[in-house]
């Protein structure tokens, strides 16, 4: 549920780092099953700059909405455009199709991510 | 969590892989694996199960048990025949709710009330104090009692391979004492949905004997367990009030909309004098329907309604809506922009969206 190769942040955004200093941004199964039916993403626009921790979109489910918040900084290079017609897809495979940002990474990855197994005991502890 | 109530399905939700929420104090389902879209879907298309054995159930009996009720509460149930149920609110001198309820009449002395989970004490205490010189018993059955709601238009038919009563002579808002799946119950035509089905209330001990046997009779004909999630969808298209929302101790019945309820000429009952001024002064404000125009807007409860940057409302419920594929809501609006067609502004995270004032209910079944 937890892909070892990515990184996570506490406010359930994965990254995944494609070595050529971009990285894709999305949301975890956690939080995709704490949001359930998602019926909407809100992106920022190619070519926006963002400073790490900065609120970059919103997530609609049916019952409730949730803000979304920039791992690193970074700029925008694509927004998944396939979320529009298909919200679906942050729910059927939150790591896959359903990524949400292409982003150009401003200097290296933060040393407050955490990996897999940090992420892991984070949420554990949440759900109980 | 360990504070929550339970309902005796408590076990048979976590079996089925349920997502529970506290929900006013109980350990309540809000979806189960399937997600609140395809149960909704399953509702409207052919049925689901909810567990509403969180509900609370008060009896009223005795002799003065009609008269007491009638002044009680603000519809007229004098008119109820044995059999029959009415949709009703225990009303504040203001008109304001302390709940809204259904009101069952088994006998001429003896009603059964249904109550909302969050508010079985606060009610409980508000009806045995109003009793007071009336020759009445009240009982709250609350614990002893469970209940769940097969809804959906292929309710019938699949409650009717279990029970001995004929549930076609059953009619909206009747009920009837029998079996279901060979244990006493009370089954009544009514719902939370919109759509078609039954209430079936048993003793608390055999609640999972029922959910398991309804289930079991749905296996292949689309039947599912519906949790809060839905119901609160498919009550909002059907704009069925929801207490602490369209009904509040600061919402009276006729700003809710609920007129209909409200019997000004049957005699006098709790609320009667201020409803009758609030009518003939004219309402200042109105709970209506709207849609937002943009996709990106879903209006959420609380959510202000502005005018030229003030405030002059507020969302009382607000979600996507499943069936209709748009954002809709409920909102208190000034009378001025009640009106069907009327736009409205609503503040979602800053920005004043612009909605629609629609009829309603937003949807009705065929």
């Amino acid at each position: 549920m937890y892909p070892a190769e990515l990184k996570y942040t506490k406010d359930h955004e994965w990254v995944k780092d494609l070595g050529d200093g971009t990285a894709l941004v999305g949301i975890t199964h956690f939080a995709q099953d704490a949001l359930g039916d998602v019926v909407f993403v809100q992106l920022p626009e190619a070519g926006s700059s963002h400073a790490q921790h900065d609120e970059f979109g919103t997530v609609e489910s049916v019952k409730t909405v949730s803000e979304l918040f920039m791992p690193m900084a970074c700029e925008v290079i694509e927004a998944n455009g396939e979320l529009e017609a298909h919200p679906e897809f942050v729910n059927e495979d939150p790591y896959g199709k359903g990524w949400m940002l292409k982003v150009k990474v401003s200097g290296a990855l933060p040393a407050d991510l955490l990996d897999a197994k940090g992420y892991e005991a984070l949420v554990s502890a949440e759900s109980h | 969590m360990a504070d929550l109530k339970k309902t005796p399905l408590n076990a048979a939700h976590r079996a089925l892989g349920a997502k529970m929420v506290d929900f006013g104090g109980w350990d309540m389902p809000v979806q189960y694996p399937a997600g609140i879209i395809a149960e909704h879907q399953a509702v409207r298309g052919q049925a689901g199960l909810f567990d509403v054995s969180h509900m609370g159930e008060f009896r009223v009996k005795g002799p003065d048990a009609l008269r007491f009720l009638d002044w009680l509460t603000p519809n007229a149930v004098s008119k109820l025949v044995d059999g029959q149920i009415h949709y009703t609110g225990f009303l504040t001198e203001r008109g304001t709710f302390v709940d809204d309820l259904l009101i069952y009449r088994e006998a001429g002395d003896d009603f059964l009330l249904v109550v909302n989970a969050g508010n079985i004490d606060k009610d409980f205490a508000w009806v045995e104090d109003k009793a007071k010189g009336f020759e009445v018993a009240v009982t709250n059955e609350s614990d002893a009692t469970g209940q769940v709601a097969l809804q959906g238009p292929d309710a019938e038919a699949i409650l009717q391979g279990l029970t001995d009563l004929e549930l076609a002579g059953i009619g909206y808002y009747f009920f009837k004492r029998g079996q279901v799946a060979g244990i006493p119950c009370l089954v009544s035509r009514t719902g939370y949905t919109g759509e078609d089905g039954f209430e079936i209330y048993c003793a608390a001990k055999d609640s999972e004997a029922i959910w398991n046997a309804v289930l079991a009779a749905g296996q292949g004909k689309g039947l599912v367990p519906a949790g809060l999630g839905c119901r609160n969808t498919l009550r909002l298209e059907s704009k069925m009030a929801l207490y602490g929302h369209e009904i509040s101790d600061e919402i009276h019945a006729l700003e809710a909309g609920l007129g209909w309820i409200v019997k000004l000429d049957k005699g006098d009952f709790l609320g009667r004098e201020a409803l009758q001024k609030a009518k003939d002064a004219g309402l200042p404000r109105k709970v209506v329907g709207f849609r937002t125009l943009e996709k990106r807007d879903i209006a959420r409860d609380g959510m202000p309604v502005v005018k030229d940057g003030a405030q002059v409302g507020f969302v009382t419920s607000g979600a996507p809506s499943p069936t209709l594929g748009q954002n809709i809501g409920l909102a208190m609006v000034p009378a001025g922009d009640a009106k069907v067609g009327s736009r409205i502004f609503i503040e979602i995270r800053g920005k004043a969206a612009e909605a629609e004032v629609i009829p309603t209910p937003f949807y009705k079944r065929k």
